[in-house]
């Protein structure tokens, strides 16, 4: 693994299976009465948020801090970054500090890359516009693998807002990586051209969802959405909202968040027992501790946990 | 007739190059050969060590150029000066010297500037600043609409008789077809060709690259390659219709070369330009995210390559345009889709054609001295030729050198290029514009 994660195209299989193996460490440590670890005690870790976030922000700080780290959390509002400067500047501003990693969540493809062009820190893609989310893919393969073991001969669809998803194009990559089958669907305007170039299939209906081991159901990001791409939300609902009438038994249900309830999931469904909403979120702090620690201490090191 | 061309004063060469292989495609001229400039004309050309040492002067500057090529120097018609508004990017002193280190005896710059070419003062300002400082005869091109705003007609006839070329909202495409009409209608008035950077912003959207394969991977808005088709398409049937003299600017995928092929066939008085980077490179570069590979046209896909290179072969397209678009470097150094489009190009424009498509064998390097010195004949100006008593407009190349692109930085004030850090074939030693060297490579002279 590179001294960076800005894409999952970083990571083979073997380093996948590594953080995960370390994540797995990482959550024993959570379920404990004191969640910390000394491992990086005096280092300080920048989150730099560009973009809205609950869950990546807070668990990013979450892992950080059960790491002993010292946090810096910025966000772009209330920030220089709201009176114009530019990312160059705002990174060899935070450099001055010396910081051993940089979080960043950026609205544009390729920001952690080009962060990474200018700072000595380790730099940790949090999402950058609808490129990649590679800590999501991480902990995603975490969550199905501590329920099902293995993802190898998985069926896998991932259904809804392919076009504007980062964690769609993460997702199916260490999906694939992991020995599973990718399938995306969802409105045509919502599938990228050429989508098939991924190795993916591409359906523009769910009338084959029976065949999904696992469907992975997006959220329709409006806020990414500068026309419409559905006649309405309504019309969108009725055609690929996943609900207990389309799920046939044995299917998972997995969800990145934050969800849009009644639209690309039925409530009932959100609280029921075959969704993995809660492991998502949950195992999103143990894999964030696992990617600091495999590129601030490396891989050399015990997984052994104090 | 009005003068189209501005340039510095510069006085005009004598020199004397032996031994070079001389290739001029529209002459016929291919072999070694010696050319004696004189004033800034070519005086003699010879079968080569045939001019005699006693019928020379004797401090006549001689370079011997043994193993390398003299052509005709090349025509740029679509360069980007900056001038007036963006002279951090480039002004006309650096980008004429950049087209004068790439070969070049001739470009034409466009309007898209700050404020645009869309008055006759402005044009005659930059008219007057070109004799102060264009180091190669420099023409310009006017907007079509005010502000290139696609509402209302420049002044296009005392635009014209003022020195303008023709006139183009290029950077911006004219949406509105009644409004492209209404030009050509005047250009029968005003003259000049009418210039097209053909996008339909409706089916373009928020697009910042081509959209494909790697646009689906990298999840970047795509430019589909039919927001370009179908402009050329569409205003290839209004330029037929009202017989009007039409160029389609930086040509970019199979369709569109398809519908200039068809109007073209039809009898409409319309032409077509190619870049290098379009006909070198593809989407693949953007998988970098490198915002050096992004431009307007995007890099398409290798099928649009494929359909350009054949396009320029077969004459459909008649020249070669750089677009040479520079940016300051904070304004790239940006996240991909904030950044500016466009790239450099005149420093790079023959090393990049000739080590990519002549060098394997793809493109005859006649071929592509023809389309490389072709563009300004589109607008009326003289084409460049080697021939005695013609004015010296020539370039010398040494086709066994290579160069890494920026490694020794660049003569524009800009870096955006597209190859920088390849290392390209051919090395321009010396240009010759007008009659007067422009730029010299090379240092060591015999005697």
């Amino acid at each position: 693994m590179t001294h960076h994660l800005i894409s999952i195209e970083d990571v083979d299989r073997d380093g996948i299976e590594r953080i995960l193996f370390r994540a797995q460490s990482f959550a024993e440590v959570s379920g404990r009465e004191i969640k910390k670890v000394p491992a990086l005690r005096g280092r300080t870790v920048v989150n730099l948020f560009y973009e809205a976030s609950t869950r990546t922000s807070s668990s990013f700080e979450l892992a950080a801090t059960r790491l002993s780290a010292d946090v810096i959390n910025i966000r772009a509002s209330g920030s220089s970054i709201e009176k114009g400067e530019s990312l160059r500047d705002t990174v060899q501003t935070l450099t001055a500090y010396e910081p051993a990693a940089i979080v960043i969540r950026s609205p544009y493809a390729g920001a952690a890359a080009l962060v990474a062009q200018w700072t000595d820190a380790a730099v940790v893609n949090a999402g950058d516009g609808k490129h990649e989310h590679p800590t999501q893919a991480l902990l995603d393969v975490f969550t199905l693998q501590s329920r099902l073991g293995k993802l190898d001969g998985l069926n896998i669809w991932i259904v809804g807002d392919v076009l504007h998803s980062r964690v769609a194009r993460s997702g199916i990559s260490a999906f694939q990586k992991m020995g599973a089958k990718v399938t995306v669907a969802g409105p045509p305007t919502l599938l990228p051209r050429q989508i098939e170039a991924l190795g993916c299939e591409a359906k523009p209906t769910l009338d084959e969802i029976a065949q999904a081991d696992v469907v992975y159901v997006l959220r329709m990001q409006h806020e990414r959405m500068q026309e419409a791409f559905v006649p309405s939300l309504g019309e969108y609902a009725a055609r690929y909202q996943i609900n207990h009438e389309r799920l046939r038994p044995g299917q998972l249900v997995m969800h990145p968040g934050p969800v849009n309830r009644g639209v690309e999931l039925s409530a009932d469904v959100i609280d029921s027992e075959v969704a993995l909403i809660g492991d998502q979120v949950r195992a999103g702090v143990a894999v964030r501790m696992a990617v600091l620690y495999e590129l601030l201490v490396g891989s050399a090191a015990p997984v052994a946990v104090p | 007739m009005t003068q189209k061309l501005f340039h510095r004063p510069a006085p005009g060469a004598d020199l004397l190059i032996r031994n070079a292989h001389v290739l001029d495609p529209r002459t016929g001229i291919d072999g070694a050969h010696d050319i004696l400039i004189r004033g800034g004309k070519v005086a003699e050309l010879g079968a080569a060590r045939a001019l005699s040492a006693e019928s020379l002067p004797p401090a006549l500057q001689t370079i011997d150029a043994t193993g390398k090529h003299v052509f005709p120097a090349f025509v740029d018609p679509h360069v980007h000066l900056r001038a007036p508004g963006q002279e951090h990017k480039e002004n006309l002193d650096t980008g004429t010297a950049a087209a004068a280190a790439g070969g070049f005896c001739q470009v034409i710059a466009m309007p898209n500037t700050s404020p645009v070419i869309d008055a006759v003062t402005v044009l005659r300002s930059l008219v007057t600043v070109a004799g102060q400082q264009a180091h190669v005869p420099t023409g310009f091109l006017a907007s079509i609409t005010v502000g290139s705003q696609g509402s209302d007609l420049s002044p296009m006839a005392a635009l014209a008789d003022a020195g303008a070329l023709g006139f183009t909202d290029d950077g911006k495409p004219l949406t509105s077809a009644g409004m492209l009409r209404k030009a050509l209608q005047y250009q029968r008035l005003a003259g000049g060709v009418v210039a097209l950077h053909e996008e339909d912003p409706a089916l373009s959207g928020a697009g910042v690259m081509h959209e494909g394969a790697v646009s689906a991977r990298l999840g970047v808005a795509g430019i589909p390659s039919i927001s370009e088709s179908t402009m050329v398409a569409r205003d290839g049937a209004i330029a037929n219709y009202e017989d009007a003299r039409m160029h389609f600017q930086h040509l970019s995928c199979v369709e569109s070369v398809e519908a200039l092929a068809y109007w073209r066939g039809a009898g409409a008085r319309v032409s077509g330009e190619a870049t290098p980077h379009h006909l070198t490179l593809t989407e693949e570069a953007v998988r970098s995210l490198d915002t050096r590979f992004k431009m307007n046209p995007p890099l398409r896909a290798e099928s649009d390559r494929q359909a350009i290179i054949e396009g320029l072969r077969s004459g459909v397209i008649e020249c070669i345009a750089t677009d040479h678009a520079p940016h300051a470097r904070f304004e790239k150094e940006m996240p991909f889709e904030q950044a500016p489009m466009g790239t450099t190009g005149l420093e790079t424009s023959f090393a990049a054609v000739y080590t990519e498509l002549v060098k394997p064998g793809i493109l005859p390097l006649g071929l592509v001295i023809e389309r490389m010195t072709a563009g300004g004949a589109l607008y009326g100006l003289p084409t460049p030729k080697i021939e005695v008593d013609l004015e010296a407009n020539i370039v010398l190349i040494d086709l066994e050198a290579s160069f890494k692109v920026g490694q020794h930085g660049y003569v524009s004030r800009s870096e955006n290029c597209c190859f920088h850090g390849r290392t390209l074939a051919g090395v321009v030693e010396l240009t010759v514009a007008a009659g007067a060297v422009v730029h010299e490579k090379v240092k060591e002279r015999d005697r």
